[in-house]
């Protein structure tokens, strides 16, 4: 075992995600905190750490945002955390929890993740444009999109694949998100549609992108004495990794995310996994854009190299195939309120694994399931396995 | 999204909800400027992009000669320990046409964006810039030569856009 005890997910709480809820963040924060206690059966008196996670201060306009969000999302008079690493946050802000309770610190730790987007106009990639380095790279303009659409086209060159593939990721997960309630985009598409869709930054289109959103998830975390008094069906973190690369990304070759591999091994290294296809029963990479889906299975070992595009076509990443990926509908279906987005893939980890997914659950009961996320200059990978 | 909820949170706010004005704004625009310090290394970059030249710094324990050059090699975690000029040609290792600004409004004319692997720096090094004098850009390709056009050494100012773009060259 890896630390002093062993940490169970034991409730999960989420709200709505809309491209404008009329819940401030901190309201936000409150529902989905309050949602998993409930779920966990336990009550605030129980929690004894918080830790918060949420993108830039830039989207609110409100800096020092961890702080303003806190008695939302519980931490009133409480040892309390914000944490930050980008797209990696939803994914990292677990993580952070699993090591409060891993260190034999606390017994309980309440991890909220909360993003509120709607607020910065004219729209919220203008608050992106200040990741870029102010003296080489904002002088020539750049914009967030473009650096996907660089890395996509790297990554199609490399491997010699298709749109029409990569759209199937699109597809697939806005259909899987009918399923979810919370959903803000799903929708029964084609690949014509992702084809014909709006060029934005070729090759990315309008459909190849999940929307920008309002909302917030949380989960409790417990220790296994603790996990034993207040559930018969606890979700075990058995593997934990995170990872960053260089913000030199004009340097690597966007193709393959090496990054998220070495998370990936360092998450399966504690869980025991050897074979990641075979042992992995049901996934949540993170798809902020249809070919990042594809990206991090490869990164996650799942497949190999540039085989993602192929497992797609044949189904066997669909919520009935061999190996499901993004059975919630991913950001792409459900909106991509950025840290939030992270944790409700975690979320989604959680309930399949407990059999609570509903419409959306996988066959063939699951047991081990991963949630990944990624972020700052296409360079840092988190990544969670998860165990009943 | 657990069977186990019934009821998810979130009141949504609609378009609709916008245009019948029901929604109240208080905007703010921040006033904050900034006056940043180029570094050591990036410094001597531009003085070199002045004289229209691109330089590099090199790290004699892995090998590399690195561009944007830096003062430590991140790999090594060592100081960097010369300076060598590397050619203003190179080839596309991946490009994107952007039809957005950075605001996210839409533009009529594309800007074609790319990463260039410049010649004489380590496979793989590159920087980002623009293309210009392409055609139609579904003309260019990933690995097309590409050479600098620079503004005239009396508009330099020792800044990345003394470099004007990259444009396709002959082999």
């Amino acid at each position: 075992m890896f630390g002093k005890k062993r940490v169970a997910i034991v409730g999960a709480g989420i709200t709505l995600f809309r491209r404008n809820l009329k819940e401030t963040g901190k309201e936000l924060a409150y529902h989905a905190a309050k949602m998993a206690l409930e779920q966990a059966g336990m009550e605030l008196r129980d929690i004894q750490s918080v830790v918060m996670g949420t993108a830039p201060d830039a989207f609110d306009g409100v800096h020092m945002k961890g702080e303003y969000l806190a008695d939302g999302a519980g931490a009133y008079h409480k040892p309390y955390t914000r944490v930050f690493v980008g797209g990696g946050t939803g994914v990292f802000t677990p993580l952070a929890g699993w090591w409060h309770v891993a260190s034999g610190k606390f017994d309980t730790c309440l991890v909220v993740c909360e993003e509120k987007m709607s607020s910065c106009y004219p729209h919220p990639q203008y608050a992106f444009t200040t990741i870029f380095d102010p003296i080489l790279e904002r002088p020539i303009g750049m914009n967030l999109i473009w650096i996907f659409a660089l890395e996509m086209h790297r990554y199609m060159h490399k491997h010699n694949i298709k749109k029409e593939d990569i759209a199937l990721v699109s597809v697939k997960n806005k259909r899987n998100a009918l399923d979810n309630p919370i959903a803000q985009l799903g929708a029964n598409i084609t690949v014509e549609d992702v084809l014909n869709s709006e060029i934005m930054a070729w090759p990315v289109q309008r459909l190849d992108v999940s929307p920008t959103s309002d909302g917030a998830a949380a989960v409790v975390l417990v220790s296994e004495d603790v996990a034993k008094e207040v559930t018969d069906n606890p979700v075990w973190i058995d593997g934990v990794g995170w990872c960053i690369d260089s913000t030199h990304w004009t340097n690597r070759d966007l193709y393959y995310p090496d990054y998220v591999e070495y998370a990936a091994r360092m998450a399966y290294k504690m869980a025991g996994i050897k074979n990641p296809p075979k042992e992995i029963d049901v996934a949540e990479p993170y798809d902020p854009f249809d070919y990042k889906e594809l990206h991090h299975m490869e990164g996650l070992l799942l497949c190999r190299k540039g085989e993602a595009p192929k497992l797609t076509r044949e189904g066997v990443t669909q919520r009935d195939g061999d190996l499901p990926v993004c059975p919630s509908g991913g950001l792409l279906g459900c909106g991509n309120p950025i840290a939030a987005a992270g944790l409700m893939k975690v979320c989604e980890i959680f309930w399949q694994l407990r059999g609570e997914a509903g419409k959306r659950q996988v066959p063939g009961d699951p047991r081990t399931g991963v949630a990944q996320a990624w972020g700052d200059l296409m360079q840092y990978g988190s990544v969670i396995v998860l165990r009943r | 999204m657990s069977v186990k909820i019934k009821h998810f949170p979130g009141e949504e706010i609609e378009t609709k909800d916008f245009r019948e004005g029901k929604v109240l704004f208080e905007s703010f625009r921040p006033k904050a400027r900034y006056a940043w310090s180029a570094g050591i290394a990036i410094s001597r970059f531009l003085e070199e992009l002045k004289n229209g030249r691109i330089i590099a710094s090199t790290c004699s324990k892995c090998g590399r000669i690195m561009v944007p050059p830096r003062i430590y090699c991140e790999k090594c975690f060592k100081p960097t320990d010369g300076w060598t000029y590397v050619k203003d040609t190179g080839v596309i290792n991946t490009f994107s046409v952007s039809y957005i600004a950075s605001d996210a409004s839409r533009l009529k004319e594309p800007i074609v964006v790319a990463v260039i692997e410049l010649d004489g720096a380590s496979p793989g090094m590159g920087i980002v810039h623009l293309l210009g004098e392409y055609g139609d850009w579904r003309q260019l390709k990933i690995g097309m030569r590409v050479q600098a056009v620079w503004k005239p050494p009396e508009e330099r100012v020792g800044a990345i856009t003394d470099i004007k773009y990259f444009k396709p060259v002959k082999e």
